[in-house]
């Protein structure tokens, strides 16, 4: 999913900056409507509605009705529906399980995010300041990280952290910290978060510096110059020029990698599928392990509401933020 | 503006640091595959094999239900995107260049759809799919990796579709074309890089896509490569070498479409930009 919402940004601010000083493209469209036109757009919308209610919003009215049901093992191979109200959510909020996991996924999405978008823009910025051959290296680096499939990464990553031959617990051992010659990293809660994380990092740099450097390279060159002839040193064309110029689009990458962060599930599944006893399941890691793991179906589809709900937060809060930023857009 | 030698120099060092850590997990995976088993299973690291083998590849490739699963990934992937595609031709057009009611709405839609939290919708999928009698079968992955790709699809064909300058379409309109005509005369060639583009993208998701495989397909023949390659080194003990192995096979054509086809697809962007 993450890299499928990357390149949209990219092309929508391309396609953006192309109407510049043109009226926004639907605006003026109407005005050629031609008599008998009128059912047509609603023929070519169709059949993407349709396929998008039925696969996507019917699972999800599905996923509502399911989180009122008793449905266990029990329930599944012999096909009853059990109606049980409200128990499901009071049984998950009322619960001591629910909100510790919750509390887990909001620092885990917090620390992955606060290091992605401060790398991100060093990273970014560097690009910018570098000359044509090394930001070409670099940018290499970025696209193979970049374009590196989830699964074949966190693969990578267990045999870098594999605790008998990993090439990292041979680098500590070498550098010194010999207690970590045959380290078991998947082993401990933070250990294991600290793998998924420096993954998760690495992977999603990328997204930002090659996006921010796109958004630098579009600041005009004037600007620098009236800044420097006016005096202002390196730091200050940063924070009076660059940072100014880049904060929209900062504020809505920030909101896109909470969303993408806070739903990870291949990174960490795949590397410990929520262990050492369930310690690094975060929301989504718990909603699959309590419902298809444990076979509380019920009970796994109200957790899933729970987080959906608090995604659909986020994703509206996003859209607020680019919406406001790209009115004319729409 | 000059700049000390230490101020020409460190964003370059930098630099070079940031590309070999950024390099290395692939680079890794890669040499790893290519290495004899004895310069894997070593208390030193070969940093660079001077040996290669291709034994690991041949084990991943003898794996069981190798050739089905690539099959079954590659029949998933593609259809996905191109039934996406050809819906989202359509609608994008609406977007991009007709007025009608609803349409500010139907982006939002779309916005929202893109977004949407597959891996937490796990469990109702699985259920509809096991209420259609349709587990471990390729068609419920085909539909729902098309829906998963299609908001994006949309949103970036739009962008495309309004970049080609309306004048084409009107003049080839006035030359006595109707209008699906030149759509598909003139619009359609000239959106040749947005395709390819937004393709590549949808192709990326669909072929990477792991928690619906997870719980929808558990046959051995019915998965897909992600699946397949999660599950390998279980399978395969400590075969590192081979399990890096089937990481490469599972990776090249990712890394392959994405640095041959970033640069078009980035400058196909800018084209349309710059014409808009």
């Amino acid at each position: 999913m993450a890299v499928q919402t990357d390149p949209s940004d990219v092309a929508k601010t391309a396609a953006v900056r192309g109407q510049d000083g043109e009226p926004p493209v639907g605006q003026h469209g109407g005005n050629k409507r031609k008599p008998g036109i009128g059912a047509a757009p609603y023929l070519l919308m169709i059949p993407a509605l349709a396929v998008t209610a039925l696969l996507l919003g019917y699972p999800l009215v599905k996923n509502a009705m399911l989180s009122f049901q008793n449905l266990n093992m029990g329930q599944l191979i012999q096909h009853v529906t059990e109606w049980n109200g409200f128990k499901n959510y009071q049984e998950v909020l009322t619960g001591e399980d629910f909100w510790r996991v919750t509390l887990r996924t909001i620092v885990f999405t917090g620390a992955n995010v606060v290091l992605i978008m401060i790398l991100g823009t060093l990273v970014g910025l560097l690009l910018a300041r570098l000359g044509k051959k090394m930001r070409l290296t670099l940018m290499v680096g970025l696209v193979l990280a970049w374009a590196m499939p989830i699964v074949a990464a966190s693969t990578v990553f267990q045999w870098l952290f594999a605790s008998r031959f990993g090439v990292v617990n041979y680098v500590l051992d070498k550098l010194g910290w010999h207690s970590m010659a045959d380290f078991n990293w998947t082993g401990s809660q933070f250990s294991t978060f600290f793998v998924v994380t420096l993954m998760i990092v690495w992977q999603s740099i990328p997204f930002v510096a090659i996006n921010l450097y796109a958004a630098t390279t579009t600041i005009a060159k004037e600007l620098y110059e009236a800044a420097a002839l006016d005096g202002a040193g390196t730091w200050k064309i940063f924070t009076s020029v660059t940072f100014p110029f880049l904060r929209p689009f900062l504020y809505a990458t920030t909101f896109l990698e909470v969303i993408w962060v806070f739903k990870a599930f291949p990174q960490i599944f795949t590397i410990s599928e929520g262990g050492p006893n369930r310690l690094t399941e975060t929301l989504p890691i718990y909603a699959f392990v309590e419902g298809v793991g444990n076979q509380h179906y019920g009970m796994g589809a109200a957790i899933s509401l729970l987080t959906i709900l608090i995604m659909l937060g986020l994703t509206s809060y996003y859209l607020r933020i680019v919406l406001k930023q790209e009115e004319d857009e729409l | 503006m000059k700049r000390s030698l230490f101020g020409r120099i460190w964003p370059n060092a930098t630099a070079i640091i940031l590309f070999a850590a950024l390099v290395f997990p692939v680079y890794w995976m890669f040499s790893t595959a290519f290495k004899p088993t004895g310069d894997i299973i070593t208390e030193t690291p070969v940093w660079f094999p001077t040996d290669i083998t291709f034994e690991h590849f041949k084990t991943a490739y003898h794996a069981p239900d190798f050739l089905t699963l690539v099959r079954n990934s590659l029949t998933v992937t593609l259809l996905a995107v191109v039934f996406s595609l050809i819906i989202a031709l359509f609608a994008s057009f609406a977007l991009a260049r007709m007025r009608f009611k609803g349409r500010k709405s139907m982006i939002l839609v779309f916005m929202i759809a893109q977004m949407a939290p597959w891996e937490v919708m796990v469990i109702a999928i699985y259920m509809l799919v096991r209420d259609a009698d349709m587990l471990n079968s390729l068609v419920p992955l085909t539909l729902f990796y098309m829906v998963m790709v299609l908001p994006f699809t949309i949103l970036t064909l739009r962008g495309y579709v309004a970049a080609v300058p309306k004048e084409l379409e009107e003049s080839a309109m006035v030359d006595g074309c109707t209008r699906p005509q030149a759509f598909v005369k003139v619009i359609l060639p000239l959106l040749a890089p947005g395709l390819m583009a937004t393709s590549l993208f949808g192709f990326i998701t669909a072929w990477n896509e792991f928690p619906l495989v997870l719980i929808l397909n558990k046959d051995p023949e019915a998965k897909t490569l992600p699946l397949w390659l999660s599950q390998f080194q279980s399978q395969f003990g400590d075969d590192w070498g081979a399990t890096m192995a089937a990481a490469s096979i599972f990776a090249i054509p990712i890394l392959v479409l994405f640095v041959f086809l970033q640069r078009k697809a980035v400058s196909g962007l800018t084209d349309g930009a710059v014409k808009g």
